[in-house]
């Protein structure tokens, strides 16, 4: 789950991450009120899942409260590459002597976190990896032996920050990684970490990505699940514990594994058709489970067939086919299915199936076999 | 002959008394492995279906001599039970559960290299691997493999490890073993420690090499083939119409690089002279070829 700034700094400042003070507002009367609290000069930022805020004229500095009004009135409701801006940020403006860049992120490659810091930090770090790779100073940290706050100074001090933010930048960084890993997050990065005028160095910006596995020992989760961005049909899936991902295409796509659902789609596409998701059951999973995928699948109206791919290991076949069973009285389902089972217990599923074969409710021996009658079905649909 | 596991391997499984530990371990026991513990805190001194359970790992292990262990417990507590199963001294460790916290799984890999050296852990979030014929640890449906050789499977995503294992029956081609590594960030056995495994292998003549997009695994395996195997491998990568993934941040894009894409795996696998199939059908037809060469 990616996080808004606003989120990303509260959740920064649970584990002692200096942020500038600020508040969370959705109409300008709030940006008003909330900037009066504050204090001036503030700054009004779109809260938006989406890079180029700045050039896009979502982030404008207010002096007075009319200004902060004007910025809010035009802001809110604004369309940033798709992302209609809902609420915005209100903060303190801080004054700024120097901007860096701090970032922790897992490292597959290396099976070990990896840290990243730089002294040009305020642009695109990316641009910068590109044109002067050496600009970033990077460090693997194994995950059994942690993080000290020695290991933290070294790379601050290759990063070559100025001398007065060092050691605040140092402690930054500590803290960082303790959210990294206690906030059970895939990426924390601060960009820009400033330098203020004064010696302090404080997060200017949030970008958190939270690990979805470890949501059972986060249950303050849920209240930054709440206002999540999301498809309507992935929210659905989400609510019933599905992995989904809408594609364009017309025919709907159920499959146990993410490797399986993934090749589904890849071979619906070999044989001419067009996937219109990536739908993974997971494994065990149930006759309530298979029911809601079929829901899921027939609430998007481009949908012409369905093809079900299942290879039993953990998934028993016959829960399958009793889903789809279970399924046929419960959900309304206009188009035509294809079923593929094999593996654990598949003669059982495919003797259940039996009972309901028809027209409407194929099965068919095996994946390519199913793929061509799907994408055949789906074009005779049209 | 076959990797990690062979007739002789003997089993504790974690859990044993409930859920799906109990289900896919008894299925293990009835395929013909060796399962001669469980393990419950809660419940040491009583029996499944004949099989002793004991209160940790360390007791069963003392018991029974066992080398592997099975964990298919919930995810809260995985990491736990992995980390009891290499400190009693098991060589091996199968971990099925999903979902696990990738913080975890990254301590826990971290964790038993440097305290356990000697535990090879697979998983999490894998079918396990069999040896078919001999022993089956996981979650992998025995009858769909044939035993025998000569080709030897490993693959990221459970679901298609079956579908090779299933287009190699039809066409009456056996398996040495057939490890499923897990599709999780953070694998405790690569691509890589199983293509070695399978190139000292005598009896594994041929490797099957299933992939899907996201990290580097399959190129590091790509290197690793142009460089130091000398048997054939065919291999088939999911996910060439996967919608590109979620970026994850500036951080994230740095590090994959352009890595990570199907097309730019197949593209490394093909240059270090792999046989590419663009579906699973097609991998089985393949090796098919190659097995009638060998």
């Amino acid at each position: 789950m990616d996080l808004f700034e606003y989120q990303g700094k509260q959740y920064f400042a649970r584990y002692g991450i200096p942020v500038s003070p600020g508040e969370v507002a959705v109409t300008p009367d709030e940006v008003v009120a909330a900037a009066e609290r504050l204090g001036y000069p503030v700054v009004v930022k779109a809260q938006v899942q989406v890079g180029g805020r700045g050039k896009a004229g979502g982030i404008k500095l207010a002096a007075d409260a009319s200004e902060a009004r004007a910025h809010a009135e035009a802001i809110i409701g604004m369309d940033i590459k798709g992302h209609v801006v809902k609420r915005v940020w209100v903060e303190h403006a801080s004054d700024i002597a120097r901007e860096y860049y701090a970032s922790f992120t897992l490292d597959r490659g290396a099976k070990a976190h990896l840290a990243m810091v730089s002294a040009r930090g305020g642009v695109d770090i990316e641009q910068v990896a590109e044109e002067d790779p050496l600009a970033i100073a990077r460090l693997h940290v194994d995950p059994y032996l942690g993080f000290s706050h020695e290991q933290a100074r070294k790379l601050v001090d290759e990063a070559g920050l100025d001398a007065e933010a060092r050691e605040g930048a140092a402690d930054v960084l500590v803290a960082l990684h303790r959210c990294f890993v206690e906030g059970d997050a895939d990426l924390v990065e601060v960009n820009p970490l400033v330098l203020t005028p004064d010696g302090r160095v404080h997060a200017l910006d949030a970008k958190v990505t939270l690990d979805d596995n470890a949501a059972f020992r986060h249950p303050e989760w849920e209240e930054l699940a709440a206002v999540a961005e999301m498809d309507e049909r992935e929210r659905l899936a989400r609510q019933m514990g599905l992995q989904y991902v809408g594609l364009d295409g017309d025919v709907g796509i159920i499959a146990n594994g993410a490797g399986l659902a993934m090749s589904t789609c890849d071979v619906v596409n070999q044989v001419g058709g067009r996937p219109a998701n990536f739908l993974d059951i997971g494994g065990g999973a149930s006759a309530e489970v298979m029911a809601n995928a079929l829901e899921v699948i027939t609430s998007d109206t481009n949908v012409r067939s369905i093809f079900v791919n299942i290879f039993g290991g953990i998934t028993r076949c016959e829960e399958v086919a009793n889903g789809i069973v279970t399924a046929l009285g419960r959900v309304d389902i206009a188009v035509p299915m294809v079923v593929r089972l094999d593996g654990t217990n598949a003669d059982q599923g495919r003797q259940i199936l039996s009972t309901v074969e028809s027209d409407e409710l194929i099965t068919a021996p095996s994946m390519m076999d199913a793929a061509r009658l799907a994408v055949e079905l789906a074009g005779r649909a049209k | 002959m076959s990797i990690f596991v062979d007739a002789s391997t003997k089993v504790i499984v974690h859990g044993l008394t409930g859920g799906q530990a109990r289900f896919h371990g008894l299925r293990n026991r009835d395929y013909g492995t060796r399962v001669v513990a469980g393990v419950n805190p809660a419940k040491g001194g009583q029996e499944v279906e004949g099989i002793p359970v004991f209160a940790t790992a360390a007791e069963a292990r003392a018991a029974t001599g066992a080398t592997a262990s099975f964990v298919a417990v919930p995810a809260k507590v995985a990491p736990a039970s992995i980390l009891e199963a290499a400190a009693a001294g098991v060589e091996l460790v199968v971990c099925i559960t999903e979902g696990i916290p990738a913080q975890d799984e990254a301590r826990v890999y971290s964790e038993l290299r440097h305290n356990h050296p000697g535990t090879r852990l697979i998983g999490p979030n894998c079918p396990g691997l069999i040896s078919p014929g001999k022993c089956n640890i996981g979650i992998t449906a025995g009858e769909i493999a044939l035993a025998g050789g000569p080709v030897g499977i490993v693959s990221r995503s459970g679901t298609l490890t079956y579908q090779a294992l299933y287009e190699l029956k039809q066409m009456g081609i056996g398996v040495t073993t057939c490890v499923g590594i897990g599709g999780d960030p953070v694998p405790g056995t690569s691509f890589v420690d199983c293509l070695e495994a399978f190139e000292a292998d005598p009896e594994t003549r041929a490797v099957m090499m299933i992939g899907e997009i996201g990290g580097s695994e399959e190129e590091k395996a790509a290197q690793f083939v142009s460089e130091r195997m000398t048997k054939p491998v065919v291999s088939y990568i999911a996910g060439v119409t996967a919608p590109p993934g979620r970026r994850m941040g500036h951080a994230g894009a740095i590090i994959s690089g352009s890595k990570g894409t199907a097309q730019a795996k197949m593209e490394a696998l093909r240059a270090a002279g792999v046989q590419v199939a663009l579906n699973p059908t097609e991998a089985g037809q393949l090796m098919g070829e190659v097995v009638k060469a060998l």
